[in-house]
């Protein structure tokens, strides 16, 4: 293990991690109860919601930017619900028809605003900085115990730490409730669960694990990651925690391959450069679904 | 297994109180009674004041046309739907303070039956609601839903993936998850429809065995062929109230015109 090995490489490779296993939890849930685009909406509003947040505080820095992310996330969930009940659509069309329209509704405040000075960076937002998100003080396994050195971590670690714990604690405390709104909603309603406020409390928690991933490691491992692992997972079993157990599996595979082959692994082929971590994960996760659709023992139309 | 009348969402048959077994025996009014409940989709009402009550001890069918808003009586009964106006009492209480009594059996086909879960699984969340969120289930719990579905004679299927079920399987798995509730009152949306015949004969055998033994049923049904030997009440339902009674004197060639709209034909067995 060479100098800066856990600095340069542990570190950015954790934070994916933390990312992947946080979204790949609740995306079995999203998957199951057939919203799995919500990623796809949570990524399209945060725009609208950075504008605002750049509005209202005149600022750039992290966190107004990342309420305003997960404020505009959390309301987006609440208009697809709306809309769902009072339009009586399928959940696909309600996620189609709300991010959009808030996403243009991102594009115009961003014309009409002085935000064109501020640079909105797109290629970071879509495919994240992981390579960046580095540990300079981490030399070697003594910084582990400095703390002057540990105060240099990147801060998106600790974020995404506290969104995996958040997560986790949510699934146990809810475990049950979750479980039987989702595989059958009236029943659920009948035993006296709060039905409609479970679904909202998981979406919620999805808004802001996104949002967190977003930040740190971009677009494209969040929503690669909320849907990916899980859809695997689910040909892999019949039952519901191990499927969960599959996609962190699944999760960590993809962050660590991924990370490597982007890096030395593109060496290792005689590349002369690197490729963006992000995609490498998001490419290995896709490529992990693909031979799950193909081999595995519980796919669909092989089981009956 | 047994099915006494009244039980108060006891765990394990150990520790009820006996007294409390029988706190309910004496009053024989309606397990369940709705007082001029309304219901609408949209400006379209799906019931318009309608009154009924179903007896406990009593099998009790809920028949008539397509969209007569038989399975809304129920749905809005349980609060899943909101009603515009009247109410529901269960055993003469409002539905909170007698939830645990009552186990609704939705309609087979409102659920996604490729969910990851065996049949035990799902029989097992007949428990959640007396298991609370972390009380972990443990062998009496298996040994409790494997005797629910010995049952519906489903036990040697238990670790069958639900979605591997056939139609009438997957009926019988929800009546031993309502079976795991130990519920006095049974509300069942179709029981029987899109089932085979040993599957329906498995079911209305044990419903009139829980009958018989103190136990209410309330079954929206399709089959008017059945009605009389199945069931012991009935309420004729055409968005309003026709008929509610002993199926003697309820389950009437004019009430069934009456509902029906003059044309008594047998209609198909709805599945969604």
């Amino acid at each position: 293990m060479g100098d800066f090995y856990i600095g340069l490489v542990l570190v950015p490779m954790t934070i994916g991690a933390l990312a992947a296993v946080s979204c790949a939890l609740l995306g079995n849930f999203l998957v199951l109860r057939k919203q799995s685009l919500m990623g796809d909406a949570v990524s399209h509003v945060v725009l609208p919601g950075i504008v605002v947040a750049f509005i209202v505080t005149g600022s750039i820095s992290v966190w107004p930017m990342l309420l305003g992310a997960a404020a505009a996330a959390l309301i987006s969930a609440l208009l697809i619900e709306l809309v769902r009940n009072l339009g009586k659509v399928e959940p696909g069309a309600a996620m189609g028809v709300v991010f959009t329209a808030l996403f243009a509704l991102g594009v115009v405040l961003l014309e009409q605003s002085d935000t064109r000075q501020v640079h909105f960076d797109v290629e970071h937002a879509l495919y994240g900085n992981l390579e960046s998100l580095v540990w300079l003080s981490g030399m070697d396994a003594q910084s582990l115990f400095d703390r002057q050195a540990l105060a240099d971590l990147p801060p998106q670690l600790a974020r995404l730490a506290l969104a995996l714990v958040a997560v986790v604690i949510f699934l146990i405390a809810f475990w049950r409730q979750l479980v039987v709104s989702t595989f059958d909603p009236v029943f659920a309603q009948a035993t006296g669960v709060p039905v409609r406020l479970v679904g909202a409390a998981l979406i919620s928690l999805v808004a802001i694990v996104a949002v967190t991933a977003f930040e740190a490691v971009g677009a494209i491992i969040t929503i690669a990651m909320l849907i990916c692992p899980a859809a695997a997972a689910r040909l892999m079993t019949n039952r519901l925690i191990p499927q969960l157990l599959w996609s962190v599996l699944f999760a960590l595979l993809s962050a660590v391959v991924g990370f490597w082959a982007a890096g030395s692994g593109m060496a290792l082929i005689g590349s002369g450069f690197s490729v963006s971590a992000a995609g490498m994960i998001a490419a290995v996760s896709g490529i992990i679904l693909a031979a799950c659709a193909l081999a595995a023992p519980q796919r669909r139309g092989a089981a009956g | 297994m047994r099915w006494a009348a009244t039980r108060p969402l006891p765990v394990s048959t150990a520790n009820w109180p006996v007294a409390e077994m029988n706190v309910h025996v004496a009053d024989s009014g309606a397990a369940l009674k709705v007082r001029g409940l309304s219901v609408a989709y949209g400006d379209k009402p799906a019931l318009s004041s309608v009154d009924a009550a179903f007896q406990q001890g009593r099998m009790s069918a809920i028949v008539g046309p397509n969209g007569a808003g038989k399975s809304t009586l129920l749905k809005a009964a349980m609060g899943i739907i909101p009603s515009i106006s009247g109410d529901a009492l269960f055993f003469g209480r409002p539905l909170d303070e007698v939830r645990s009594r009552i186990a609704y059996v939705p309609q087979r086909a409102s659920v996604d039956w490729d969910f990851p879960a065996t049949v035990i699984d799902v029989v097992l969340m007949g428990l959640y609601r007396s298991l609370g969120p972390f009380k972990l289930i443990g062998r009496g719990q298996r040994a409790l839903a494997l005797n629910c579905l010995e049952e519906v004679d489903m036990v040697s299927l238990a670790d069958r993936q639900i979605g591997q079920l056939s139609g009438g399987q997957q009926q019988r798995v929800f009546i031993a998850r309502a079976l795991a509730q130990k519920a006095d009152l049974l509300l069942l949306d179709e029981p029987f429809a899109g089932v085979d015949a040993a599957t329906e004969k498995t079911i209305i055998t044990l419903l009139k065995k829980l009958v018989r033994e103190g136990g209410t049923a309330v079954a929206v049904h399709h089959d008017l062929s059945t009605v009389t030997a199945y069931f012991d009440d009935v309420l004729v339902l055409n968005v309003r109230r026709i008929a509610n009674g002993p199926v003697d004197k309820a389950f009437t060639e004019e009430h069934l015109a009456e509902a029906y709209g003059g044309r008594l034909v047998q209609p198909e067995p709805e599945l969604a």
